[in-house]
């Protein structure tokens, strides 16, 4: 076993960080208070080569492993959780669902451009009917000769202003028992016409993100278009899921290190009773539980990250990874607004942001209701992952960097 | 045209230094390039974007240089070349500087030779204008700008206090850059791949093909500056005025003005 990060792993992590610390942290704050995304954000990490960073350079992206899209992610939501959140749509659950399941056409129509950040990617799953209830959600795909007319609205869509490709998940067959066997995936243009987009206001979280709807009326997609088979878009969506949640847990890993740096600062700066209040126990306690749990956290992201390199099947560790880092970001964000008094009720402080930011991530990508069945249901032998039809790709360096 | 960058590995510019008996010491910080250098790196790589040609990082200092050294690499220099000899430690500036100007004509020279404006661990700033002196070519220091460059003739402004100054100088030359240049840029993905594949040759003084250089200076003791003592005092009066001319007079009593 080697714990070891590689000399590219540390030297990407130290890139993102550079340019959160230059380019994000001072401003991230008026931009939250803005409730508006830094026009800068998505064409700088697209420039970087972010936007691509696990894609394989054939693809237009830059062709690193899956450990590396958790550091950077964890670098990303150091900063604010808006950036990851950027990486989980493009990157998670729509660039590597091409990746897992298109065909090599779409991946040059598709995933080149959103590799190389000059088209941005979404995730349509959530309706306003059905959140956590994927297998009943009502958008619909109907066949027309060549194409589908899809109808339907998509609510709590990250991205949705931003994005260029929403890949959508919508109902093609309505007769069948098990009704997650009639869904199916497309991508969906935003300039097709049909399709309307805006954003949600007055959000506890993420205000610094876009979060959205996308509507669509008697959209015309063609064939070429649907991702996978027909009945095959329950699958797709959780496979992306496998792929978003990592995302989600690798940057709550890095919301816990920011509460974590905030809070010993604070602890040594502030003085309370004629003592820095780092020196009181209870104080103590709050710091060495983050502490525990930033290194739990990214133990299980690691091993997460691991597995997809080595092209093992993930659902389990990665649910779990997600789950843990995602409620310990919570906490942590909590504490360490306590352990800043009422300074960290205030914004003049980033940890009410954190706090405000990491409730987000308990609810999406699987509430940590659904992830606590889930782990329950694999101990109690209720649920067994079944081989997927396409799997994602394990890490292959050489077909990865091949300039083809 | 043939561009040498010198870098080298400082402790991070975040680090809390200590001095322990007359020694310095930076505890655990992490070790980065100096900053400085990222910009003269930045100005290295825009001169051969502009002119054609390849920029070698050339550092000297132990294993731990590397990490600059890669960093330059990808940030895209083509090439880089370690100078790492155990005698080296404890050397001063001007054997720094012996060393580097016998490294860069075992590299065979190059038309332009850059280098930060200072270190941020020793903040000496003297081994571009050495190296220059050895090499015998001219030295322009404190570059802010490069407003022209041919294959025979650098025009460039020093920022200085008063103003700026332009100044012309034929090539070969020695240039140390400032930051106003412009924020150097952060390495590319592509090149951290290069970087982290890179092999970096290794060469001892010998190699560089001169005698040991000793020091000339030395440093005998080393003080952290002595803790100062501040005392806070709030001024008190019924309206502005009136705290404005108390605060006015406590200061000339204390002969701040
Ligand atoms: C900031 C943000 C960004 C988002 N981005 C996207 C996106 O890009 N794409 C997308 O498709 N969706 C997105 N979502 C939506 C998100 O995936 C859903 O909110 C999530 O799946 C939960 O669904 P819901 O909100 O409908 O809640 P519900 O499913 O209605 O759940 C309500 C509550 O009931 C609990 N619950 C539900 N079922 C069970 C059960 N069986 N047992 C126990 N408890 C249960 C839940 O845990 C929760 O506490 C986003 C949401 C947010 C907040
Ligand atoms: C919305 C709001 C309204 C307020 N309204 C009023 C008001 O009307 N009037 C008023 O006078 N004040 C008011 N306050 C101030 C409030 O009473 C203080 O914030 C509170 O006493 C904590 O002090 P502090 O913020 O300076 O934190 P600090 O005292 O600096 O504490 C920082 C952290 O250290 C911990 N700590 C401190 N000492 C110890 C110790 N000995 N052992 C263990 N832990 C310790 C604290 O629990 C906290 O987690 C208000 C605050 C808020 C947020």
């Amino acid at each position: 076993m080697d714990f070891n990060l590689t000399e590219e792993h540390r030297m990407v992590q130290k890139m993102v960080r550079d340019f959160t610390h230059k380019e994000v942290i001072p401003t991230i704050g008026e931009w939250d208070r803005k409730q508006e995304m830094a026009p800068h954000i998505l064409p700088r990490m697209g420039e970087l080569g972010i936007l691509g960073i696990n894609i394989p350079v054939r693809y237009g992206g830059q062709g690193f492993d899956y450990i590396t899209l958790g550091l950077v992610c964890e670098e990303l939501e150091y900063a604010d959780s808006t950036l990851r959140v950027v990486m989980s749509v493009h990157m998670g659950l729509n660039s590597m669902g091409l990746l897992q399941w298109g065909t090599e056409d779409q991946k040059q129509r598709f995933l080149v451009p959103q590799a190389k950040g000059e088209k941005y990617g979404a995730f349509g799953l959530t309706e306003p009917g059905a959140g956590s209830d994927v297998a009943n959600l009502t958008s619909t795909a109907v066949k027309d000769g060549r194409d589908y007319i899809l109808n339907g609205e998509k609510m709590w869509i990250s991205l949705a202003t931003k994005a260029h490709n929403v890949l959508v998940v919508a109902r093609t067959d309505f007769s069948l028992e098990k009704k997650s066997n009639g869904l199916t995936a497309f991508m969906v243009e935003t300039d097709r016409d049909g399709v309307t987009v805006g954003d949600i206001h007055g959000k506890l979280g993420v205000r610094a993100g876009s979060t959205g709807w996308v509507a669509m009326q008697d959209v015309r997609i063609p064939e070429e278009n649907r991702i996978g088979e027909e009945g095959e878009g329950f699958k797709i969506a959780m496979s992306c899921l496998d792929n978003g949640r990592y995302t989600v847990g690798a940057g709550a890993t890095g919301l816990i290190r920011a509460c974590l740096d905030a809070s010993v600062k604070y602890a040594n700066e502030r003085e309370a009773f004629g003592r820095p209040i780092g020196n009181f126990q209870l104080i103590k306690q709050k710091i060495g539980i983050m502490k525990r749990d930033y290194d739990m956290a990214r133990m299980l992201i690691l091993r997460a990250g691991w597995m997809k390199n080595q092209g093992l099947r993930n659902t389990m560790e990665t649910s779990m990874a997600k789950w843990f880092a995602t409620d310990a970001s919570f906490k942590a964000a909590s504490e360490a607004i306590q352990v800043h008094g009422a300074y960290g009720f205030s914004d003049e402080y980033p940890v009410e942001r954190f706090l405000r930011n990491s409730k987000g991530a308990v609810i999406y990508e699987g509430s940590s209701e659904v992830h606590t069945l889930l782990q329950a249901d694999y101990a109690l032998g209720y649920r067994k992952d079944r081989p997927l039809r396409c799997e994602l790709p394990a890490y292959d360096p050489d077909f990865w960097q091949d300039e083809v | 045209m043939k561009i040498i960058v010198c870098v080298k590995q400082v402790p991070d510019s975040a680090a809390a230094m200590s001095v322990e008996d007359g020694k310095i010491s930076w505890g655990d910080a992490p070790l980065v390039i100096n900053p400085w250098d990222e910009y003269a790196v930045e100005a290295a790589l825009r001169l051969t974007e502009a002119q054609g040609g390849d920029v070698i990082a050339l550092s000297l200092g132990d294993e731990n240089a590397k990490e600059a050294i890669k960093h330059a690499l990808a940030m895209g220099c083509s090439e880089a070349i370690l100078v790492n000899d155990p005698a080296m430690a404890g050397a001063d500036t001007q054997a720094v500087a012996r060393v580097l100007a016998a490294a860069i004509q075992k590299i065979g020279g190059a038309d332009i030779v850059v280098f930060g404006k200072q270190a941020i661990d020793s903040d000496v700033g003297a081994t571009p204008s050495m190296v220059a002196r050895l090499l015998g070519w001219p030295a322009v220091t404190l570059v802010s700008e490069i407003v022209e460059c041919t294959q025979s003739e650098i025009k460039a402004s020093r920022a200085m206090e008063e103003g700026r100054q332009q100044v012309a100088a034929e090539l070969p030359v020695v240039l140390s850059i400032v930051k106003d240049y412009g924020e150097p840029r952060y390495p590319s993905f592509m090149g951290i791949r290069k970087a982290a594949r890179a092999s970096v040759p290794e060469w001892t003084v010998a190699d560089t093909g001169i005698d040991l250089p000793s020091a000339v200076v030395t440093w005998p003791n080393v003080m952290a500056p002595p803790e100062r003592e501040v005392t806070n005092e709030i001024i008190e009066g019924s309206n502005p005025e009136e705290i404005a001319a108390k605060l006015a007079d406590k200061i000339m009593e204390e002969k701040v003005l």
